[in-house]
Protein backbone atom coordinates (compact mmCIF):
# COMPACT_ATOMS: atom_id res chain seq x y z
CA UNK A 1 0.00 0.00 0.00
CA UNK A 2 1.40 3.36 -1.00
CA UNK A 3 1.79 6.23 1.42
CA UNK A 4 -0.30 8.32 -1.00
CA UNK A 5 -3.22 5.91 -1.21
CA UNK A 6 -6.19 7.33 0.71
CA UNK A 7 -7.52 5.53 3.75
CA UNK A 8 -10.92 5.70 5.43
CA UNK A 9 -10.95 7.20 8.89
CA UNK A 10 -13.64 7.79 11.49
CA UNK A 11 -13.27 10.44 14.11
CA UNK A 12 -15.25 13.00 16.03
CA UNK A 13 -14.56 16.59 15.13
CA UNK A 14 -16.00 19.26 17.41
CA UNK A 15 -18.53 16.77 18.71
CA UNK A 16 -19.70 15.58 15.28
CA UNK A 17 -18.90 12.07 14.05
CA UNK A 18 -17.12 12.31 10.68
CA UNK A 19 -15.95 9.84 8.09
CA UNK A 20 -12.86 11.03 6.27
CA UNK A 21 -10.99 9.74 3.25
CA UNK A 22 -7.47 11.08 3.07
CA UNK A 23 -3.88 10.11 2.34
CA UNK A 24 -2.66 8.79 5.70
CA UNK A 25 0.31 11.10 6.09
CA UNK A 26 -1.48 14.32 5.26
CA UNK A 27 -1.20 16.80 8.10
CA UNK A 28 -4.23 17.02 10.36
CA UNK A 29 -3.88 20.79 9.89
CA UNK A 30 -4.45 20.53 6.11
CA UNK A 31 -7.37 18.15 6.41
CA UNK A 32 -9.06 20.46 8.93
CA UNK A 33 -8.52 23.57 6.83
CA UNK A 34 -8.76 22.32 3.25
CA UNK A 35 -11.15 19.38 3.44
CA UNK A 36 -13.38 20.44 6.31
CA UNK A 37 -13.23 24.23 5.94
CA UNK A 38 -12.21 24.67 9.58
CA UNK A 39 -9.88 27.57 8.87
CA UNK A 40 -9.80 28.84 12.45
CA UNK A 41 -6.73 26.67 12.99
CA UNK A 42 -3.76 28.60 11.58
CA UNK A 43 -0.47 27.50 10.12
CA UNK A 44 2.52 29.36 11.51
CA UNK A 45 5.90 27.69 11.15
CA UNK A 46 4.80 24.27 9.93
CA UNK A 47 7.44 22.53 12.00
CA UNK A 48 6.12 22.38 15.52
CA UNK A 49 7.90 25.44 16.91
CA UNK A 50 5.15 28.05 17.10
CA UNK A 51 1.94 26.41 18.34
CA UNK A 52 -0.37 28.42 16.04
CA UNK A 53 -1.97 25.18 14.77
CA UNK A 54 -2.69 23.75 18.24
CA UNK A 55 -5.82 21.59 18.48
CA UNK A 56 -6.97 19.07 21.07
CA UNK A 57 -6.83 15.35 20.28
CA UNK A 58 -8.67 13.37 22.93
CA UNK A 59 -8.38 16.50 25.07
CA UNK A 60 -4.59 16.77 24.73
CA UNK A 61 -3.02 19.75 22.98
CA UNK A 62 -0.96 18.86 19.89
CA UNK A 63 0.52 20.73 16.96
CA UNK A 64 -1.77 19.73 14.08
CA UNK A 65 1.06 20.35 11.59
CA UNK A 66 2.93 17.40 13.12
CA UNK A 67 0.05 14.94 13.36
CA UNK A 68 -0.56 12.69 10.36
CA UNK A 69 -4.29 12.43 9.85
CA UNK A 70 -4.21 8.63 10.11
CA UNK A 71 -3.30 9.05 13.78
CA UNK A 72 -6.63 10.66 14.65
CA UNK A 73 -8.59 7.61 13.52
CA UNK A 74 -11.09 6.83 16.32
CA UNK A 75 -10.10 10.02 18.15
CA UNK A 76 -11.95 13.12 19.21
CA UNK A 77 -10.56 16.35 17.72
CA UNK A 78 -11.45 19.78 19.05
CA UNK A 79 -10.56 22.92 17.12
CA UNK A 80 -11.12 26.57 17.95
CA UNK A 81 -14.51 26.26 16.19
CA UNK A 82 -15.62 23.73 18.80
CA UNK A 83 -17.51 24.53 21.97
CA UNK A 84 -16.04 25.15 25.39
CA UNK A 85 -13.79 28.08 24.47
CA UNK A 86 -16.28 30.84 25.25
CA UNK A 87 -14.87 31.77 28.66
CA UNK A 88 -11.28 31.91 27.43
CA UNK A 89 -12.29 33.88 24.36
CA UNK A 90 -14.16 36.42 26.47
CA UNK A 91 -11.09 36.89 28.67
CA UNK A 92 -8.81 37.39 25.65
CA UNK A 93 -11.29 39.96 24.26
CA UNK A 94 -11.59 41.85 27.49
CA UNK A 95 -7.86 41.96 28.26
CA UNK A 96 -6.49 42.62 24.78
CA UNK A 97 -4.99 39.15 24.39
CA UNK A 98 -5.24 39.31 20.58
CA UNK A 99 -3.40 41.60 18.21
CA UNK A 100 -2.94 40.45 14.60
CA UNK A 101 -4.79 37.25 15.50
CA UNK A 102 -2.68 34.55 13.86
CA UNK A 103 -1.46 33.05 17.12
CA UNK A 104 -4.77 33.61 18.90
CA UNK A 105 -6.59 30.33 18.13
CA UNK A 106 -3.55 28.36 19.29
CA UNK A 107 -3.21 30.52 22.40
CA UNK A 108 -6.86 30.02 23.28
CA UNK A 109 -6.82 26.27 22.69
CA UNK A 110 -3.65 25.95 24.76
CA UNK A 111 -5.05 28.14 27.54
CA UNK A 112 -8.10 25.91 27.78
CA UNK A 113 -5.90 22.79 27.88
CA UNK A 114 -3.83 24.40 30.65
CA UNK A 115 -6.93 25.30 32.71
CA UNK A 116 -8.33 21.78 32.34
CA UNK A 117 -4.99 20.25 33.31
CA UNK A 118 -4.69 22.44 36.42
CA UNK A 119 -8.25 21.61 37.38
CA UNK A 120 -7.64 17.88 36.86
CA UNK A 121 -4.54 18.05 39.08
CA UNK A 122 -6.30 20.27 41.61
CA UNK A 123 -3.32 22.61 41.17
CA UNK A 124 -3.23 26.38 41.49
CA UNK A 125 -3.62 28.54 38.40
CA UNK A 126 -0.58 30.82 38.56
CA UNK A 127 1.61 32.88 36.27
CA UNK A 128 4.48 30.39 36.35
CA UNK A 129 2.34 27.49 35.15
CA UNK A 130 0.69 29.71 32.50
CA UNK A 131 4.10 30.71 31.16
CA UNK A 132 5.17 27.09 30.97
CA UNK A 133 1.94 25.95 29.34
CA UNK A 134 2.12 28.67 26.69
CA UNK A 135 5.89 28.38 26.12
CA UNK A 136 5.29 26.61 22.82
CA UNK A 137 2.96 29.29 21.47
CA UNK A 138 4.76 32.19 19.83
CA UNK A 139 3.27 35.63 19.25
CA UNK A 140 5.12 37.63 16.60
CA UNK A 141 3.36 40.81 17.81
CA UNK A 142 5.04 40.04 21.15
CA UNK A 143 1.78 40.56 23.02
CA UNK A 144 2.78 38.15 25.74
CA UNK A 145 2.01 40.34 28.75
CA UNK A 146 -1.60 40.77 27.70
CA UNK A 147 -1.89 37.16 26.60
CA UNK A 148 -0.76 35.97 30.03
CA UNK A 149 -3.09 38.45 31.73
CA UNK A 150 -5.93 37.11 29.57
CA UNK A 151 -5.06 33.50 30.39
CA UNK A 152 -5.03 34.21 34.10
CA UNK A 153 -8.29 36.14 33.81
CA UNK A 154 -9.82 33.17 31.97
CA UNK A 155 -9.20 31.09 35.05
CA UNK A 156 -11.66 33.28 36.91
CA UNK A 157 -14.34 32.99 34.18
CA UNK A 158 -16.58 29.98 33.98
CA UNK A 159 -15.72 28.19 30.72
CA UNK B 1 1.39 2.50 4.63
CA UNK B 2 0.81 -0.05 7.36
CA UNK B 3 -0.86 0.66 10.67
CA UNK B 4 -0.34 -2.29 13.02
CA UNK B 5 -2.36 -2.29 16.24
CA UNK B 6 -0.47 -4.88 18.23
CA UNK B 7 3.18 -5.75 18.78
CA UNK B 8 2.61 -9.05 16.98
CA UNK B 9 1.16 -7.31 13.92
CA UNK B 10 3.99 -4.79 13.98
CA UNK B 11 6.64 -7.52 13.96
CA UNK B 12 4.88 -9.29 11.10
CA UNK B 13 4.83 -6.22 8.87
CA UNK B 14 8.39 -5.30 9.86
CA UNK B 15 9.60 -8.77 8.88
CA UNK B 16 9.14 -7.70 5.25
CA UNK B 17 10.62 -4.23 5.69
CA UNK B 18 13.54 -2.98 3.64
CA UNK B 19 15.99 -0.21 4.49
CA UNK B 20 13.84 2.40 2.73
CA UNK B 21 10.91 1.89 5.14
CA UNK B 22 10.41 4.55 7.79
CA UNK B 23 8.94 3.92 11.22
CA UNK B 24 6.55 6.58 12.44
CA UNK B 25 5.77 7.08 16.12
CA UNK B 26 4.56 10.47 17.39
CA UNK B 27 5.59 12.28 14.21
CA UNK B 28 7.37 15.23 15.82
CA UNK B 29 10.53 14.65 13.76
CA UNK B 30 9.31 12.66 10.80
CA UNK B 31 6.40 14.92 9.85
CA UNK B 32 8.83 17.83 9.43
CA UNK B 33 11.08 15.64 7.27
CA UNK B 34 8.14 14.68 5.07
CA UNK B 35 6.91 18.27 4.78
CA UNK B 36 10.28 19.75 3.90
CA UNK B 37 10.88 17.00 1.37
CA UNK B 38 13.99 15.69 3.12
CA UNK B 39 12.42 12.23 3.17
CA UNK B 40 10.30 10.61 0.47
CA UNK B 41 9.66 7.16 1.87
CA UNK B 42 7.77 4.61 -0.23
CA UNK B 43 6.86 2.63 2.82
CA UNK B 44 5.86 3.94 6.23
CA UNK B 45 4.88 1.88 9.25
CA UNK B 46 2.76 3.88 11.64
CA UNK B 47 3.38 2.43 15.10
CA UNK B 48 1.37 5.02 17.05
CA UNK B 49 -1.55 2.60 17.37
CA UNK B 50 0.50 -0.10 19.13
CA UNK B 51 -0.77 0.97 22.55
CA UNK B 52 0.74 -2.00 24.37
CA UNK B 53 4.16 -0.35 23.94
CA UNK B 54 3.03 2.59 26.04
CA UNK B 55 3.88 1.60 29.60
CA UNK B 56 6.16 2.22 32.55
CA UNK B 57 6.73 -0.70 34.90
CA UNK B 58 9.07 -1.78 37.64
CA UNK B 59 11.24 -4.74 36.77
CA UNK B 60 13.88 -6.64 38.67
CA UNK B 61 16.73 -4.20 39.22
CA UNK B 62 15.20 -1.23 37.51
CA UNK B 63 12.51 0.28 35.37
CA UNK B 64 11.21 -0.76 31.95
CA UNK B 65 9.78 1.95 29.73
CA UNK B 66 7.73 1.01 26.66
CA UNK B 67 9.07 2.63 23.52
CA UNK B 68 5.81 4.42 22.66
CA UNK B 69 5.71 6.17 26.02
CA UNK B 70 5.52 9.88 25.37
CA UNK B 71 7.45 12.51 27.28
CA UNK B 72 4.12 13.36 28.93
CA UNK B 73 3.65 9.70 29.96
CA UNK B 74 7.06 9.78 31.67
CA UNK B 75 6.24 13.04 33.47
CA UNK B 76 2.92 11.61 34.65
CA UNK B 77 4.43 8.37 35.93
CA UNK B 78 5.31 8.27 39.62
CA UNK B 79 7.49 5.21 38.91
CA UNK B 80 9.46 7.11 36.26
CA UNK B 81 9.81 10.20 38.43
CA UNK B 82 11.35 8.04 41.12
CA UNK B 83 13.36 5.52 39.13
CA UNK B 84 14.48 7.71 36.23
CA UNK B 85 14.56 11.20 37.72
CA UNK B 86 17.06 12.59 35.23
CA UNK B 87 15.08 11.26 32.26
CA UNK B 88 11.91 12.89 33.54
CA UNK B 89 13.78 16.16 34.00
CA UNK B 90 14.97 15.99 30.38
CA UNK B 91 11.54 14.90 29.12
CA UNK B 92 10.08 18.04 30.69
CA UNK B 93 12.50 20.19 28.71
CA UNK B 94 12.38 18.60 25.25
CA UNK B 95 9.83 21.09 24.06
CA UNK B 96 6.37 22.54 24.39
CA UNK B 97 3.46 20.73 26.00
CA UNK B 98 2.17 20.00 22.48
CA UNK B 99 5.44 18.23 21.66
CA UNK B 100 5.60 16.31 24.94
CA UNK B 101 2.18 14.83 24.16
CA UNK B 102 3.49 13.19 20.98
CA UNK B 103 7.28 12.79 21.21
CA UNK B 104 8.10 9.22 22.20
CA UNK B 105 11.05 7.50 23.81
CA UNK B 106 11.37 5.04 20.90
CA UNK B 107 11.10 7.81 18.33
CA UNK B 108 13.83 9.73 20.10
CA UNK B 109 16.10 6.65 20.10
CA UNK B 110 15.31 5.64 16.53
CA UNK B 111 15.80 9.11 15.07
CA UNK B 112 19.21 9.16 16.76
CA UNK B 113 19.46 12.90 16.48
CA UNK B 114 22.74 14.28 17.80
CA UNK B 115 20.64 17.06 19.37
CA UNK B 116 18.39 14.68 21.32
CA UNK B 117 17.76 15.95 24.85
CA UNK B 118 16.93 12.49 26.13
CA UNK B 119 20.06 10.99 24.59
CA UNK B 120 22.75 12.14 27.04
CA UNK B 121 20.50 11.25 29.97
CA UNK B 122 19.82 7.74 28.66
CA UNK B 123 23.56 7.27 28.26
CA UNK B 124 24.35 8.47 31.78
CA UNK B 125 21.57 6.30 33.25
CA UNK B 126 23.12 3.19 31.57
CA UNK B 127 19.94 2.62 29.55
CA UNK B 128 19.62 -0.60 27.58
CA UNK B 129 17.54 -0.81 24.41
CA UNK B 130 15.46 -3.94 23.78
CA UNK B 131 15.09 -4.76 20.10
CA UNK B 132 12.57 -7.39 19.04
CA UNK B 133 11.78 -9.09 15.75
CA UNK B 134 10.22 -12.36 14.65
CA UNK B 135 13.77 -13.75 14.85
CA UNK B 136 13.99 -13.06 18.57
CA UNK B 137 15.11 -10.29 20.85
CA UNK B 138 18.32 -8.68 22.03
CA UNK B 139 19.33 -5.91 24.36
CA UNK B 140 22.12 -3.43 23.73
CA UNK B 141 23.46 -0.50 25.70
CA UNK B 142 22.27 2.81 24.37
CA UNK B 143 25.89 3.87 23.76
CA UNK B 144 26.25 0.93 21.36
CA UNK B 145 22.77 1.37 19.90
CA UNK B 146 23.72 4.69 18.31
CA UNK B 147 26.36 4.15 15.66
CA UNK B 148 26.72 7.54 13.99
CA UNK B 149 24.85 10.51 12.58
CA UNK B 150 21.19 9.55 12.78
CA UNK B 151 22.30 5.93 12.58
CA UNK B 152 21.54 3.01 14.86
CA UNK B 153 22.19 -0.71 14.88
CA UNK B 154 18.48 -1.53 14.56
CA UNK B 155 18.00 -4.05 11.75
CA UNK B 156 15.21 -3.45 9.21
CA UNK B 157 12.93 -6.04 10.78
CA UNK B 158 13.56 -4.96 14.37
CA UNK B 159 11.37 -2.83 16.58
CA UNK B 160 12.54 -0.82 19.60
CA UNK B 161 10.30 -2.50 22.16
CA UNK B 162 11.44 -0.81 25.35
CA UNK B 163 14.24 0.75 27.33
CA UNK B 164 15.53 -0.63 30.61
CA UNK B 165 16.90 1.82 33.19
CA UNK B 166 18.88 0.09 35.97
CA UNK B 167 18.28 1.34 39.50
CA UNK B 168 20.72 4.16 40.24
CA UNK B 169 23.12 3.93 43.19
CA UNK B 170 21.52 5.47 46.29
CA UNK B 171 24.27 8.00 46.87
CA UNK B 172 24.64 9.03 43.24
CA UNK B 173 24.17 12.71 42.37
CA UNK B 174 22.75 13.51 38.96
CA UNK B 175 22.22 16.60 36.86
CA UNK B 176 21.08 17.71 33.43
CA UNK B 177 21.53 21.02 31.68
CA UNK B 178 20.34 22.26 28.32
CA UNK B 179 21.39 25.39 26.51
CA UNK B 180 18.98 26.55 23.83
CA UNK B 181 17.74 29.73 22.24
CA UNK B 182 14.72 30.02 24.46
CA UNK B 183 13.96 28.75 27.93
CA UNK B 184 11.42 26.27 26.72
CA UNK B 185 10.97 24.43 23.50
CA UNK B 186 13.92 24.79 21.26
CA UNK B 187 16.46 22.47 19.73
CA UNK B 188 19.45 22.47 22.01
CA UNK B 189 22.79 24.05 21.19
CA UNK B 190 24.48 22.00 23.88
CA UNK B 191 23.01 19.49 26.33
CA UNK B 192 24.92 17.72 29.09
CA UNK B 193 23.97 14.99 31.57
CA UNK B 194 26.15 13.98 34.50
CA UNK B 195 26.18 11.48 37.36
CA UNK B 196 28.77 11.02 40.08
CA UNK B 197 29.30 9.97 43.67
CA UNK B 198 31.41 11.70 46.28
CA UNK B 199 32.94 9.09 48.54
CA UNK B 200 35.21 10.27 51.33
CA UNK B 201 35.85 13.49 49.46
CA UNK B 202 36.78 11.60 46.29
CA UNK B 203 34.83 11.51 43.02
CA UNK B 204 33.63 8.06 42.00
CA UNK B 205 31.57 6.57 39.19
CA UNK B 206 31.61 9.71 37.08
CA UNK B 207 29.42 9.31 34.01
CA UNK B 208 28.80 12.08 31.57
CA UNK B 209 27.39 12.49 28.07
CA UNK B 210 26.58 15.39 25.80
CA UNK B 211 24.37 16.21 22.84
CA UNK B 212 24.71 18.65 19.94
CA UNK B 213 28.50 18.59 20.19
CA UNK B 214 29.24 15.77 17.71
CA UNK B 215 27.57 13.73 14.96
CA UNK B 216 25.99 11.58 17.68
CA UNK B 217 25.41 11.64 21.42
CA UNK B 218 28.87 11.22 22.97
CA UNK B 219 30.15 10.03 26.31
CA UNK B 220 32.63 12.49 27.79
CA UNK B 221 35.16 9.73 28.45
CA UNK B 222 38.13 12.06 28.80
CA UNK B 223 36.29 13.92 31.52
CA UNK B 224 35.25 10.73 33.29
CA UNK B 225 38.84 9.41 33.34
CA UNK B 226 40.26 12.71 34.54
CA UNK B 227 37.85 12.98 37.48
CA UNK B 228 37.41 9.40 38.69
CA UNK B 229 39.21 8.79 41.97
CA UNK B 230 40.25 12.43 42.33
CA UNK B 231 39.53 15.02 45.00
CA UNK B 232 37.46 17.66 43.22
CA UNK B 233 38.95 21.13 43.02
CA UNK B 234 38.13 24.08 40.81
CA UNK B 235 41.46 23.73 38.98
CA UNK B 236 40.99 20.01 38.34
CA UNK B 237 37.44 20.46 37.06
CA UNK B 238 38.44 23.38 34.89
CA UNK B 239 41.30 21.46 33.25
CA UNK B 240 39.28 18.26 32.86
CA UNK B 241 36.32 19.96 31.19
CA UNK B 242 38.61 21.94 28.89
CA UNK B 243 40.36 18.75 27.76
CA UNK B 244 37.03 17.00 27.33
CA UNK B 245 35.56 19.79 25.20
CA UNK B 246 38.66 19.55 23.00
CA UNK B 247 38.86 15.76 22.74
CA UNK B 248 35.36 14.30 23.28
CA UNK B 249 33.44 16.92 21.28
CA UNK B 250 33.45 17.11 17.50
CA UNK B 251 31.13 20.06 16.93
CA UNK B 252 30.23 21.69 13.63
CA UNK B 253 29.08 25.14 12.53
CA UNK B 254 25.40 25.11 11.64
CA UNK B 255 22.29 27.31 11.73
CA UNK B 256 21.99 27.01 15.50
CA UNK B 257 25.56 27.69 16.57
CA UNK B 258 29.23 27.70 15.72
CA UNK B 259 31.62 24.89 16.61
CA UNK B 260 33.68 27.30 18.71
CA UNK B 261 30.64 28.39 20.72
CA UNK B 262 29.60 24.79 21.29
CA UNK B 263 33.04 23.77 22.59
CA UNK B 264 33.21 26.76 24.91
CA UNK B 265 29.66 26.20 26.13
CA UNK B 266 30.18 22.49 26.66
CA UNK B 267 33.18 23.30 28.85
CA UNK B 268 31.28 25.88 30.93
CA UNK B 269 28.13 23.79 31.29
CA UNK B 270 30.02 20.61 32.24
CA UNK B 271 32.18 22.56 34.67
CA UNK B 272 29.17 24.16 36.37
CA UNK B 273 27.37 20.83 36.62
CA UNK B 274 30.32 19.05 38.23
CA UNK B 275 30.97 21.86 40.71
CA UNK B 276 27.29 21.89 41.67
CA UNK B 277 27.07 18.12 42.02
CA UNK B 278 30.34 17.90 43.94
CA UNK B 279 29.15 20.71 46.20
CA UNK B 280 32.08 23.03 45.53
CA UNK B 281 31.48 26.63 46.58
CA UNK B 282 31.45 29.51 44.15
CA UNK B 283 30.38 27.42 41.19
CA UNK B 284 29.08 30.46 39.31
Amino acid sequence: MSVQEPVDLRCTINGVARELRAAPLRRLLDVLRDDLGLTGTKEGCGEGECGACTVLVNGEPVNSCLVPVCQVDACSVTTIEGSGFEGVQAAFLEHGGAQCGICTPGMIVMTRAWLEERSRLGAAVDLESARKALAGNLCRCTGYAKILTSALAAAAVKP
Amino acid sequence: MQRPRTLEQALEVLARATSSARLLAGGTDLMVEFETGRTHPDVVFDLWGVKELRYVRAENGGLRLGSLSTCRDLLDSALAREGADLLVLAADEVGAEQIKNRATLGGNLGTASPASDLGPVLSVLRARVRLVSLRGEREVSVDDFWTGYRATQRANDELIESVFIPTCPRDERRGFRKVGTRRAQSISKVVVAMALRVDGGVLQGVRSAAGSVAERIVRLSTLERALDGQRPSRALVSDATRDSARVDARPIDDVRSTARYRRATLQRVAEGLILDLAGIEGAH
